[in-house]
């Protein structure tokens, strides 16, 4: 038992240790992120002295682009399944050995969600009224709670599994199926419940008509499916291109199938949507026709809402022709994919459910400085981590940081 | 500014593990040294802070899990707090709810003038902040022959009220009997008393503000800083669910002036009102002006549909 524990914490050692070792790309990016994540922590540290006055934010418009991040975040995690499913249940080979990264960016992505979460409470040192015993838990009533308890267990049951395969790999043995398969396949369940809960907070407020639509949950998951794998399919050519791991283009043209699929679909529910808004045309479509035409003389988020849907459209056409085929097109389908759904399901989503107010007044939002650069550190925050994750997990899969040479570092 | 360095004496794994040399040890030092000082630099603004929460508000109860010696002690330390931060000595209870009493408000949209008398008394009454602003009523002026409230102005400022062709409708919280705010609240910070009233313990809120959202009557208010009130106008018959000051960060709203109605006192809304429109009672008594309004007047339920079933109800004189 202690043998085993010190073996255990030779390799978070080792693992810990090496992600201060790189080249000096390695060193001028993490430099970069640790700039970007310090001026966040400093931003953060201004909001909590100051309150959140110092956001965008109003009591007409009550949250603004933290919860905006985070909701598209969320689908970025669910949508590492999509990277799980083709391997676990469809025995996909291009896949195999790549299905942890995607995992990992899960990871990130929870993290960078529940840093999101954290920055836009007005008291975050009362967190711990949230710890079902002891706090007191508004569960199954509040969907807040459900989302809490979902998050935190996704964020478990992937730890669990690329922590529990990487030191399988790391001890030169192999990983025994009983103690992952189980989870990876609950995981895959879990995936398609996280973002479900997170599109049910705001399906669930039945004063609002913007988001009181059933057609919310089945969005998020189309839109989610698009965007996580393409930025899956980004992050595995940022791998090849900075390590020796060998990533066949053939992955990522079983990824680029994926996303071709959820990209009709989301543009397809997208299309049901706005019909279910504007053929009848009452007194509810006023959200909707904020966000795509303006209202009463206020158009803030007209620009960006068209930019989103063109770049959707760009994403879709290019995704679809054979064009995308060739990897250049496919980058370009990814970024435009990936953008055009932050927008959409981040500003697009959270901001015009406020817009009118109840009571019918109109206020609109802007982030401030502030609050973009807590933001930008958040974003860094997961880049850090998910950079400090592949760093320990490529030698650990190539075998060059493993048991066998411990002695030699 | 700086980032923290990467520290770390070789890239080649291949190297002999003889200790750490002088240099690489310098190196990490110095890069750890300067990591330290970066994140301190970044927590700066948080010398700002005050005394922003002492240990026993952090590790208070929920209210309802208080003892009534925990209780006193509570409201004795609030009633410090409130006299180091506006010097004055506020007398803090905590109100119990009476048997055998549901409140409910009954207002007469054909008399209301719009002169938002309301909007100041609760201010005054409730210790609401001055800068920025916090105002519990939100009084629309609405034009004949509508109830849309996008077509209502929340911001009239005529020469004298009332304006001819108009109407005018007040709103605030409406005290629901299946209130969507308590449903959403992750930490039970808001809940309904045995009297209908619906409270927060500003103690418990985190902040999250997810009730504003799911209000339909945007009858909720959020401290998004600390709250300033001229020391002068600090009402200090103060109550723990009730006018006590708020910090920032936490959520408020109209709690039917529980300070007064449950000492057997009108809200300040109705008693400075000069129309006469604002009535308010005990709807399990058959004998109450609001059980005779509900039973003989036209009423209207804002937002009816959404089967909130508030106990705030608007009535005309026919």
């Amino acid at each position: 038992m202690i043998r085993a524990t010190k073996n255990y914490l030779t390799f978070l050692w080792r693992c810990g240790r090496i992600a201060f070792v790189g080249g000096w790309h390695y060193y001028a990016w993490m430099g970069f992120l640790s700039i970007l994540c310090l001026l966040g922590l400093h931003a953060y540290a201004r909001q909590l002295a100051g309150g959140l006055v110092i956001t965008g934010m109003c009591d007409q418009v009550s949250w603004g682009v933290y919860i905006a991040n985070f909701t598209f975040i969320v689908g970025v995690a669910a949508a590492a399944v999509m990277v799980v499913v083709p391997v676990y249940v469809y025995r996909n080979k291009d896949l195999h050995d790549l299905v942890i990264f995607g995992e990992l960016l899960a990871v990130a992505a929870i993290i960078m969600c529940l840093a999101f979460v954290t920055v836009d409470l007005g008291r975050p040192e009362r967190f711990w009224h949230l710890i079902p015993g002891l706090g007191r838990f508004n569960f199954p009533r509040s969907m807040l709670s459900w989302d809490v308890i979902v998050l935190n267990i996704y964020l478990l049951l992937n730890v669990h599994i690329c922590g529990y395969i990487l030191y399988c790999r790391y001890q030169g043995k192999n990983p025994a199926n009983w103690f992952y398969i189980p989870f990876v396949f609950v995981g895959i369940v879990w995936a398609v419940s996280i973002h479900t809960v997170t599109a049910f907070l705001f399906v669930g407020l039945g004063g609002r008509h913007f988001w009181n639509d059933a057609i919310i949950g089945p969005r998020f998951i189309a839109s989610a499916f698009a965007a996580g794998p393409s930025i899956i399919i980004l992050a595995l050519q940022i791998i090849r291109r900075f390590s020796t791991y060998r990533i066949p283009d053939r992955a990522l043209l079983v990824l680029r199938s994926i996303v071709q699929i959820a990209m009709l679909v989301n543009l397809f529910l997208l299309a049901n949507e706005l019909f279910n808004e504007f053929y009848t045309e009452n007194l509810s479509v006023a959200s909707a026709r904020y966000l795509f035409f303006g209202l009463h003389g206020h158009h803030a988020l007209v620009p960006w809402i068209w930019t989103a849907l063109a770049l959707d459209a760009v994403a879709t056409v290019l995704f679809v022709l054979p064009l995308s085929r060739t990897i250049r097109w496919l980058d370009v389908a990814c970024l435009c994919a990936i953008f055009g759904i932050w927008i959409e399901k981040g500003m697009g989503l959270v901001v015009p459910g406020f817009v009118p107010t109840p009571l019918g007044e109109m206020v609109e939002y802007t982030p401030t400085l502030n609050e973009t650069l807590i933001c930008l550190g958040v974003w860094s925050l997961g880049f850090l981590c998910y950079t400090i994750f592949l760093r320990m997990s490529i030698p650990i899969l190539q075998g060059t940081l493993s048991k066998a040479n411990e002695g030699a570092v | 500014m700086t980032g923290p360095i990467p520290s770390g004496d070789s890239s080649q794994p291949t190297a002999p593990d003889s200790g750490m040399s002088r240099r690489s040890f310098l190196r990490t030092s110095v890069a750890f040294a300067s990591g330290v000082a970066a994140v301190a630099a970044g927590l700066a603004p948080l010398r700002k802070l005050g005394d922003y929460c002492s240990v026993d508000e952090f590790i208070q109860k929920h209210y309802q899990e208080l003892t009534p010696e925990e209780m006193t002690r509570v409201l004795a330390r609030i009633e410090r707090e409130v006299e180091r931060q506006y010097g004055i000595r506020p007398h803090v209870r905590d109100y119990k709810p009476m048997n055998g009493v549901e409140y409910v408000y009954a207002l007469n949209l054909t008399r209301c003038v719009g002169c938002r008398r309301c909007v100041y008394a609760c201010v005054a009454e409730n210790n609401q902040s001055r800068n920025p602003e916090i105002q519990y009523i939100r009084v629309l002026k609405m034009p004949n022959g509508t109830f849309d409230l996008e077509k209502g102005d929340h911001n009239y400022q005529p020469a004298a009220v009332p304006e001819k062709g108009f109407f005018y409708m007040p709103v605030q919280c409406h005290h629901c009997k299946n209130p969507p705010c308590v449903k959403v609240c992750p930490v039970k910070a808001t809940w309904q008393e045995p009297d209908g009233i619906t409270v927060i313990d500003y103690n418990w809120c985190i902040g999250c503000r997810y009730c504003e959202a799911a209000c339909p009557y945007w009858a909720r208010r959020f401290n998004f800083t600390e709250p300033s009130i001229p020391a002068d106008e600090i009402n200090p018959n103060m109550s723990y669910l009730g006018n006590r000051p708020r910090h920032k960060g936490v959520m408020e709203k109209c709690h039917f002036c529980i300070q007064r109605t449950r000492a057997g006192r009108y809200p300040a809304c109705l008693e400075v009102c000069p129309t006469g429109s604002r009535k308010f009672g005990n709807i399990l008594d058959p004998d109450s002006e609001v059980s005779y309004i509900l039973k003989n007047k036209r009423v209207y339920v804002l937002k009816e549909e959404l089967l909130t079933l508030p106990r705030f109800f608007y009535y005309f004189d026919i």
